[in-house]
């Protein structure tokens, strides 16, 4: 049975500075949830390490796009700590001897025991490294993983290096790529025959999930390492990572965009569960005189329960005009895949592109399932280069105004995507204005932050007052609220 | 504080305490590695996040709020927990405009007008009928007050909460919070054990804060390729070991492209069936682009996939050179 004694406190100090720290990592962890959890871990054998977790998760994270940051937290709250990963140990090497034990090959022969590391060569090394990749072996992976940061990584006390540079460091000495080949090729012997593409395929997708798994070993002890060394605040806060709905859009480097990407999709789904009910619930639609005489029959021929017949209100047309030149080209992109994601929302969605000159990029997105393959498309075959290929948002606008300014209607809302820095060209705020008398709504997204706007370059003002809003864009969660207007 | 934990000194102590053993009832499942086990026997694989959510619900006394993927056993989970507590399933499935009257209770009027009019030529009072008509004989109980009221073990499935809209939600809180519901007529009926509550949830809107709160929060991903071999394996016996494994293995590969919509487990479970009637037992690519119109949903993915699989798609990983 569990032991239900009061929990040391210890413990609940533990326990409280990690719902701080999760707090401070954007997650909403509200009172009651703490409680919640502070209960739960009572029932729950303290040494079971995952049950542990599951109990805090279940508690704590009520979102599942938050699970990757509570994992980062947890990790560093609830990692195996011991003197076996102290940095000031200097250059002895931690002993091989708990739990996890190293099964040894008989060619490695005891390699690992008694700190007698060196002993063994890189060649050595190597080819454990391979053995074990070979086999799926985890218990060896893990203990591989802590020989080569071990050795690899150049760990030193105190040092203000990010685990990022040690895990470069240890990885590029591993050479996992070139074990990965040698693993494929020795698949390609082994077989009877030549392999067909499908288990090329299978196989190499497991071996990359068994480097993936080593790759994540090793990643988890530098940060064993690191908590021990720098203690536990400090490490939380250094790998404390913006949410994916908190991601900034100018600024998000390549594993951002990766979860910026996958959480786009179920966004635009849910928005456009939103909008599709917005607009049915929005109003009713004129009285159905037929069903009200049958529902007043059950209250004895009194029409007490009118009934209205189904709403039918137009969709609005969208035209997207966007800014796709160097900084503001990832907001661009990720405004025009929502947009087009939601586009069952809209009677017609419209979209434009341009730098210092405009091109319409709509029959790129006509017809393609995939709308990346279309944004790809737009980034490489729109003709929006006028002079320089530097931002001119006059040029731009007067081109609009004067091609299609005569397809704009009372229907139509325009959203202008940009960060409205136009080299000190002329700004041409007119066509703005027109654009505005015409059509339904004008709305300008800015993915700069506020306060930036009108600083240098920037005369997004200059426009602003023509629209009927300018919205700070940088992330999208902003991008979400945003599209709840659209109407 | 709530985290006063009732006193169970011995299992079953308060079983059969006569009538009331509200809160005080003993538990269902002695550790998480039970809930794993007695889920296994009923053919229900699953991992230490599910089993341990299990446990922890039986003993906080919490609904479980499980989201996740289409076809990944989120329904499939309460009806399996139901039958090892040998409980009966009360489910209630969420639609739009779901109310009051077709979740909670309703009176039943007709009867009432039935009753009313049976009166008409004797002299009882206004106050007589009144409480006769608002009595239990005419209160037409629907799925919530049914796990509330229920003498027996129950389960409650909530299904696709994400269904209804944002106000109706209100609904759930008192019963999900407080294992009561409260009727004007009546007063507050309270639950005479604690049910076991299954919430499911596609995420096609976010839930109110106040409802999760009140929930454990479970998510529910594609299993990974052994567990889902495993699956393939319990839920068709007679499949060979190698082809499951091949199944889960394609299935796996798949999964990592960017598609519409992933396979899910169902749609695994429905292409190993056709595997098997077809009678191969390795899948080569032929076998595979063929059948593929069974995993997958959308066009777009199915040529995606098959192109894939047919090593087209090698040129982003750039493979071993092949001999032959």
């Amino acid at each position: 049975m569990t032991s239900t004694e009061a929990t040391p406190s210890p413990m609940l100090e533990l326990l409280s500075g990690f719902i701080v720290e999760l707090r401070a990592a954007g997650l909403p962890v509200s009172l009651t949830e703490n409680l919640d959890a502070m209960e739960a871990i009572t029932h729950i054998p303290i040494e079971d390490r995952d049950a542990f977790k599951y109990a805090l998760a279940a508690t704590l994270v009520k979102n599942n796009s938050h699970w990757r940051a509570f994992e980062t937290v947890f990790e560093v709250y609830f990692s195996l700590r011991g003197s076996e990963y102290s940095l000031s140990g200097g250059d002895d090497l931690p002993e091989i001897t708990d739990d996890d034990e190293m099964p040894m090959n008989p060619d490695a022969g005891g390699a690992g025991s008694g700190g007698g590391g060196e002993a063994m060569s890189p060649e050595q090394m190597a080819e454990m490294l391979f053995q074990a990749m070979r086999q799926g072996d985890d218990a060896m992976m893990r203990a591989l993983a802590r020989q080569a940061v071990t050795r690899f990584a150049g760990m030193e006390p105190g040092r203000p290096v990010g685990g990022t540079y040690y895990l470069y460091r240890t990885l590029r000495n591993l050479d996992l790529d070139g074990v990965l080949e040698r693993l494929m090729d020795e698949a390609q012997q082994e077989s009877p025959s030549p392999l067909t593409p499908l288990e090329e395929r299978l196989e190499r997708d497991e071996f990359e999930s068994r480097i993936d798994r080593m790759k994540k070993e090793i990643e988890a002890e530098i940060r064993r390492r690191l908590v021990a060394d720098r203690g536990v605040e400090a490490m939380a806060k250094t790998l404390r990572k913006p949410l994916p709905e908190d991601v900034d859009f100018m600024h998000a480097n390549r594993e951002e965009l990766v979860s910026l990407r996958k959480a786009i999709y179920p966004l635009t789904r849910k928005l456009a569960v939103r909008l599709a009910r917005k607009r049915r619930h929005g109003r009713k639609g004129p009285l159905d005189f037929r069903a009200t005489v049958r529902q007043s029959l059950s209250y004895g021929g009194v029409p007490a329960d009118p009934r209205f017949r189904y709403p039918r209100p137009s969709k609005p047309e969208i035209f997207v005009v966007a800014d796709i030149s160097g900084s503001v080209a990832a907001f661009a992109r990720f405004t025009l895949q929502l947009v087009y994601a939601i586009s069952g929302q809209f009677s017609r969605v419209r979209s434009f592109v341009f730098i210092d000159g405009l091109d319409e990029v709509t029959q790129y997105f006509e017809g393609v399932e995939d709308i990346s393959v279309a944004i790809h498309r737009v980034n490489t075959e729109a003709d929006v280069v006028w002079v320089d290929g530097h931002s001119d948002y006059g040029h731009a606008f007067e081109v609009f105004w004067e091609k299609y300014g005569r397809e704009v209607g009372p229907k139509t809302t325009v959203l202008i995507l940009g960060d409205a820095r136009n080299n000190y060209h002329a700004s041409q705020s007119w066509t703005i204005k027109e654009m505005r008398k015409k059509a339904r709504h004008v709305y300008w997204l800015n993915p700069e932050p506020k306060a930036y706007w009108d600083t240098g370059d920037s005369i997004v003002s200059d426009y602003g007052v023509h629209t009927d809003g300018v919205y700070e864009c940088r992330n999208l969660r902003q991008l979400e609220k945003f599209v709840d207007i659209l109407e | 504080m709530p985290t006063q934990l009732p006193e169970v000194d011995a299992l079953g102590a308060h079983r059969g305490a006569a009538g009331r053993y509200c809160r005080e009832m003993d538990y269902r499942f002695e550790n998480p590695a039970d809930v794993r086990t007695r889920l296994r026997e009923v053919d229900y694989l699953s991992d230490e996040a599910i089993a341990g959510v299990v446990f922890l619900a039986d003993r906080l006394g919490k609904p479980i709020l499980v989201e996740g993927p289409a076809g990944t056993g989120k329904t499939q989970l309460a009806k399996s927990v139901a039958e090892i507590l040998g409980a009966r399933l009360i489910r209630l499935q969420c639609y739009e405009g779901l109310d009051e009257s077709k979740a909670l209770y309703e009176w039943n009027y007709k009867k009432q007008l039935l009753r009313i009019q049976a009166e008409r030529n004797s002299d009882s009072s206004w106050e007589d009928i009144e409480t006769d008509i608002f009595s239990d004989e005419f209160l037409l109980t629907r799925p919530l007050l049914e796990a509330i009221r229920a003498e027996d073990p129950v389960v409650l499935l909530i299904d696709e909460v994400d269904r209804v809209e944002v106000e109706t939600e209100a609904l759930l809180l008192e019963i999900l919070s407080d294992y009561q519901v409260s009727i004007p007529e009546l007063g507050t009926i309270e639950a005479r054990q604690i049910p076991m509550v299954f919430l499911t949830s596609n995420n096609t809107r976010e839930l109110s804060e106040a409802l999760k709160r009140r929930c454990l929060f479970l998510h529910i991903d594609y299993p990974d390729m052994e567990r889902e071999k495993e699956i393939v394996l319990t839920r068709l016996p007679e499949i060979s070991d190698s082809l499951a494994d091949q199944v889960a293995r394609i299935v796996r590969s798949i999964r990592q492209l960017e598609l519409k919509k992933s396979p899910s487990v169902s749609e695994t479970l429905d292409w190993a069936k056709t595997l098997l009637l077809l009678g191969v037992d390795s899948v080569t690519e032929a076998d595979a682009v063929e059948t593929l119109n069974i995993l997958l949903k959308y066009q777009s993915d199915i040529a995606k996939a098959s192109k894939e699989l047919q090593g087209d798609g090698g040129a982003k990983k750039p493979g071993v050179p092949r001999t032959s």
